[in-house]
C-alpha cells in the first residue's frame, strides 16, 4: 500500500460530523415486536407476496418473490406469524406494500439456511445464491446485486472497486464494519471477483479513516491481486463515476455504465453481506445503521433487523432529544427527509439522522450572484446555475443541452451556492421531465 | 410532534451566503480605507460615507419603486458605494460621490435586474461615466497631507502621477516617487488604489475566505508585468513592469473589480482568459492609448465579452464523448 492519496475534480468539504459514532462499536439491537418488511426495496417492479395473513414464517424464510430479472427476493427477518399485508410509510417511496409479520421471539431458523464454502462453489453458484440471499447494494440505492454482476457478454470486466469512501458526513456504519468486520469484507471481494472472473480488485477507502485503511490493507495481504486505495476526503468521493476515475483514471461514458470501462462497484457492506450470506447460508435480514444527530439521546451504529420502524431503532439508542426537525433516511447530502418515524429500516437504509431545528438550515434563495462556486464544485463539471436556471423557466431542451441528465443529483452545487438556490433541486426535476419525453419518443416509434 | 420538514435533498448548507460574501469583501477593503483617511484626512472617510449612504438608499429607494423586496442588507449595494469612492480622487466635491452612487446602483446594477444581472461592474461604469461628464473633479489630485513625513517624501513626491510620468506625458524618471512611497499608499492617486499594501491585505483576507480565486487577479497582474516589461519606453525588455504593478488602480481594479461576480465569466477557464484579457488591454493602453490609466476600461470591456467567453469555456464534462461541440 502506497502513501499516494487518490481523488477527483470538484466536490466540497462539508462537516463530516462523525465523530459522535465513528468509535462505536456496532451493537445488536433486539428485534421489535414488529416488522414491516416492505415488499419493494428499490425502484423496479415490486416483489410478490409468498406468504399470507395468518402464515407462520421462519428466521431467514423468503417472503416475497421478485417478478423480473431486475429484482431481489425479501426474506423474514423474525420467526413469527405474518399479521397482515398492507400499505405502510415507505422511507424511499411514500408508501408501499409490506408484509407484517409479529415476531415470536425465537428466532426459529429456516431449514434451507445451511453454511457454505467460497473456494467450493462455482462462479454460477455463487451468483444464484448472491440472488437467492436478496442482496443489493448496501450504500443507499439498493440496485440488486446479482444485476450487476451479470454483465453482458461483450462487456470485458477487469476491475472490480469495493466502495469504503462513506463520504457522506454522519454516516459511520461503513467504517465500523472495515473495522470490526474485515475479513467478511475481503471475503465479499473475493467472491465477488471469482463469479466475474476478474483478478483485479480494489477497497477504497477515504483517508480520513486511517484505521479501517490499516486493518483492511493487513486483510487484503494475503490475498493476491487486491489492494488497498486511499482516497482523499470530499464530497462525492464515494459517487461510483468519481470512485472509478481516482481508483482507475477511467471516465465512465456520459450516459454508460461502470461496466463499459470495464468496472464494477459494489459498496464494502454489500461485499460483506455476500459473505455472510455463503458463510452462513442465512440471507440478507439484516444491516448496520447509523443513527446519529444531534436529535438522538445515545448516536449509535446498530445492527438492525430489516422492516424495524425507525422509531424502535431511535428508542434503542435513548429515543429522541427534543423536538425533532428532520428525519433523514441515509445522509445529509443525498438522504431522503422523512415525514414519519413509522418507516421501517431497508435494504439501502444505511443511516437514521435526526437533525434539531440548530442543524437544519431552512434555504432562503436569493438571486444567483454569479459566483461560478458551482461550477467549480461540481464533480461532473457541469454549469448548474444555467441548468437550472433553464429549468426553472421549463426550458428543459436547453438544460437537456447542458447536459442536465449527467447530474449525479451529488447535491455539491446546491450545498456551496451562497445564494442558496435550489440547483440540484431544479435539475432533478428537469430530469425526471427529460426522461419522461425520451421515454415517450421512444415509444411512439 | 410537531411536524417534520421535508424538503428534497440537501440537507446541510456551507456557511457562505451572499451576505457573508459581500460583508468579507467589505472588510477586506477596509485596511485600505483606513490607510486612504490616515493620507488624505477627514475628507477621506466623509466621501466613503456619502458614496456608501447613497448606493444603499438609491437601492432601497429603488427596489421600493419597482416593488421588488429591498435586500440592502445582502451587503452588495455597501460595497459598490465603497468601491466607487476608492476610485475617486480626494479632492472630488462632495456631491459627486452621491451623484456617482446614485448611477451605479440605479443604471448600472438596478436597471438590468439587480444583483448578478449587471453585465459590466456598477463602481467602474459610475466611474467611467463620471469622467466623460466631470473630467475636470475626475484628475484633480492632491498631495497626501502626509508629505512632510520625511524628507525624501517631500522630494519624492512630485505633481504628476507615477504612470503619467511612466508614460514620459510628465516628468521624467527622476521624478518618480520612490517605490516604498507608492506601495504604502503615500503618492497621489484615486483614494483607494494608492495603498498596495493595505489592498493586498485585503486581497489576501479574500483568498483565504475564499471569496475569490487566484484566476483573474494573477493572470491579470501577471499578464501587465510581463507586457509592460516587454513595451518598454526605450525599445523591446526596458519597462519597468514593478511600478506598473504597484502604481495607479492595478491592484485594486485586479483583485476587487475585475473578480466582481456578475460581470465577469463562471468558469474557471474564463476567468483566466478574462484576467489575460484586462491585462493586455491594461497595458496598451498604459503604454501607447491617450490615458496614463487602462484598468477601468479594460475591466469593463472584458466585462462586456464575460457572457462570450462563458459560452466559449464551458468546461468538459465528466465521460463526455465529444461529437459535437
Ligand atoms: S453557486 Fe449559486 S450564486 Fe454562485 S454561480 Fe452558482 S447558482 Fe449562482
Ligand atoms: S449539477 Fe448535479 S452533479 Fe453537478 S454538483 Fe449539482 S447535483 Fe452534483
Amino acid at each position: 500500500m502506497g502513501l499516494k492519496v487518490f481523488g477527483f475534480k470538484g466536490g466540497v468539504h462539508p462537516f463530516h460530523r462523525k465523530e459522535s459514532t465513528q468509535d462505536k462499536a456496532v451493537e445488536r439491537m433486539q428485534a421489535p415486536k414488529l416488522v414491516y418488511i416492505p415488499l419493494q426495496q428499490h425502484i423496479g417492479a415490486p416483489c410478490e407476496p409468498l406468504v399470507k395473513p395468518g402464515d407462520h414464517v421462519k428466521l431467514g424464510q423468503k417472503i416475497g418473490q421478485p417478478k423480473g430479472f431486475v429484482g431481489a427476493p425479501v426474506h423474514a427477518s423474525v420467526s413469527g406469524v405474518v399479521k397482515e399485508i398492507k400499505q405502510v410509510p415507505h422511507p424511499a417511496m411514500g408508501q408501499g406494500l409490506a408484509v407484517v409479520i409479529e415476531n415470536d421471539g425465537k428466532d426459529e431458523l429456516d431449514e434451507f439456511i445451511v453454511p457454505k464454502d467460497i473456494e467450493s462453489l462455482s462462479a454460477e453458484e455463487l451468483k444464484d445464491l448472491i440472488l437467492e440471499a436478496g442482496i443489493v447494494g448496501m450504500g443507499g440505492a439498493a440496485f440488486p446485486t446479482h444485476v450487476k454482476l451479470s454483465p453482458p457478454k461483450d462487456k470485458n470486466i477487469d476491475v472490480v472497486i469495493l466502495n469504503g469512501a462513506e463520504c457522506e458526513p454522519y454516516l459511520t456504519a461503513d467504517h465500523r464494519l472495515m473495522v470490526e468486520n474485515p475479513r467478511d469484507v475481503v471475503d465479499g471481494l473475493k467472491a465477488i471477483m471469482k463469479v466475474l472472473g476478474v483478478k483485479r480488485g480494489y477497497i477504497a477507502i477515504e483517508n480520513n479513516k486511517p484505521d479501517a485503511v490499516c486493518v483492511i490493507a493487513n486483510a487484503v495481504k494475503s490475498v493476491p491481486g487486491v489492494e488497498v486505495i486511499q482516497l482523499k476526503t470530499k464530497y462525492p468521493q464515494g459517487a461510483e463515476k468519481q470512485l472509478i476515475y481516482a481508483v482507475t483514471g477511467r471516465q465512465v461514458p456520459s450516459g454508460g455504465l461502470p461496466m463499459d470501462v470495464g468496472v464494477v462497484v459494489n459498496n464494502v457492506g454489500t461485499a460483506a453481506a455476500i459473505a455472510r450470506a455463503i458463510k452462513t447460508g442465512m440471507p440478507l435480514i439484516e444491516r448496520i445503521v447509523t443513527v446519529t444527530g444531534g436529535g438522538v439521546a445515545q448516536p449509535k451504529n446498530l445492527l438492525v433487523r430489516i422492516g424495524t420502524p425507525f422509531k424502535d431503532v431511535v428508542e434503542a439508542c435513548g429515543g429522541l432529544l427534543g423536538q425533532p426537525a428532520k428525519v433523514i433516511s441515509g445522509g445529509p447530502m443525498m438522504g431522503i427527509a422523512q415525514y414519519t418515524l413509522d418507516v421501517p429500516v431497508i435494504k439501502g437504509t444505511s443511516g437514521i439522522l435526526v437533525l434539531t431545528k440548530q442543524e437544519v438550515e431552512m434555504p432562503e434563495p436569493g438571486p444567483c450572484i454569479r459566483c461560478g462556486k458551482c461550477v467549480e464544485a461540481c464533480p461532473m463539471r457541469l454549469m448548474p446555475l444555467f441548468i437550472s436556471a433553464y429549468a426553472l423557466k421549463g426550458d428543459y431542451d436547453r438544460s437537456e443541452k447542458l447536459h442536465a441528465m449527467d447530474c449525479i443529483e451529488c447535491g455539491c452545487c446546491s450545498y456551496i451556492c451562497p445564494a442558496r438556490r435550489p440547483l440540484v433541486q431544479s435539475i432533478r426535476t428537469a430530469k425526471r421531465v427529460i426522461t419522461e419525453r425520451r421515454r415517450r419518443t421512444a415509444s411512439a416509434k | 410532534m410537531e411536524p417534520l420538514i421535508v424538503s428534497s435533498s440537501p440537507h446541510v448548507y456551507s456557511e457562505d451566503t451572499t451576505a457573508r460574501i459581500m460583508r468579507d469583501v467589505v472588510l477586506a477593503l477596509l485596511p485600505a480605507a483606513a490607510v486612504a483617511v490616515y493620507f488624505f484626512g477627514g475628507r477621506a472617510a466623509l466621501i466613503m460615507a456619502i458614496s456608501v449612504l447613497s448606493a444603499v438608499m438609491t437601492e432601497a429607494v429603488v427596489q421600493k419603486l419597482m416593488k421588488k423586496p429591498v435586500t440592502v442588507n445582502d451587503w452588495s449595494a455597501a460595497v459598490t458605494g465603497l468601491m466607487l469612492a476608492f476610485n475617486l480622487p480626494p479632492t472630488v466635491p462632495l456631491w459627486l460621490p452621491a451623484v456617482g452612487s446614485a448611477i451605479a446602483i440605479a443604471l448600472v446594477k438596478q436597471a438590468f435586474g439587480g444583483l448578478g444581472h449587471n453585465f459590466m461592474n456598477p463602481a467602474l461604469a459610475a466611474r467611467a461615466i463620471l469622467l466623460a461628464a466631470w473630467p475636470v473633479y475626475m484628475t484633480t489630485w492632491a498631495d497626501p497631507i502626509r508629505v512632510a513625513m520625511s524628507a525624501a517624501a517631500a522630494d519624492a513626491i512630485s505633481s504628476a502621477t507615477p504612470l503619467a510620468i511612466l508614460k514620459g506625458m510628465e516628468g521624467t524618471e527622476a521624478q518618480l516617487p520612490p517605490l516604498w512611497a507608492i506601495i504604502l499608499g503615500n503618492t497621489r492617486g484615486c483614494l483607494g488604489e494608492t495603498s498596495d499594501v493595505a489592498l493586498l491585505l485585503g486581497a489576501v483576507y479574500l483568498l483565504w475566505r475564499r471569496v475569490i480565486n487566484w484566476r483573474i487577479p494573477f493572470s491579470f497582474i501577471g499578464t501587465v508585468a510581463l507586457l509592460t516589461w516587454i513595451l518598454g519606453p526605450q525599445g523591446l525588455f526596458t519597462g519597468n513592469a514593478i511600478y506598473h504593478i504597484f502604481s495607479g488602480g492595478l491592484i485594486l481594479g485586479a483583485f476587487y473589480m475585475a473578480t466582481d461576480y456578475s460581470s465577469s465569466p463562471v468558469t474557471p477557464k474564463g476567468q483566466i482568459i478574462m484576467g489575460i484579457g484586462c491585462g493586455i488591454i491594461t497595458s496598451i493602453i498604459r503604454v501607447y492609448g491617450g490615458y496614463p490609466e487602462g484598468v477601468t476600461y479594460s475591466i469593463l470591456l472584458m466585462n462586456v465579452a464575460a457572457p462570450l467567453i462563458d459560452r466559449f469555456t464551458m468546461p468538459r464534462i465528466y465521460g463526455e464523448v465529444r461529437a459535437d461541440v
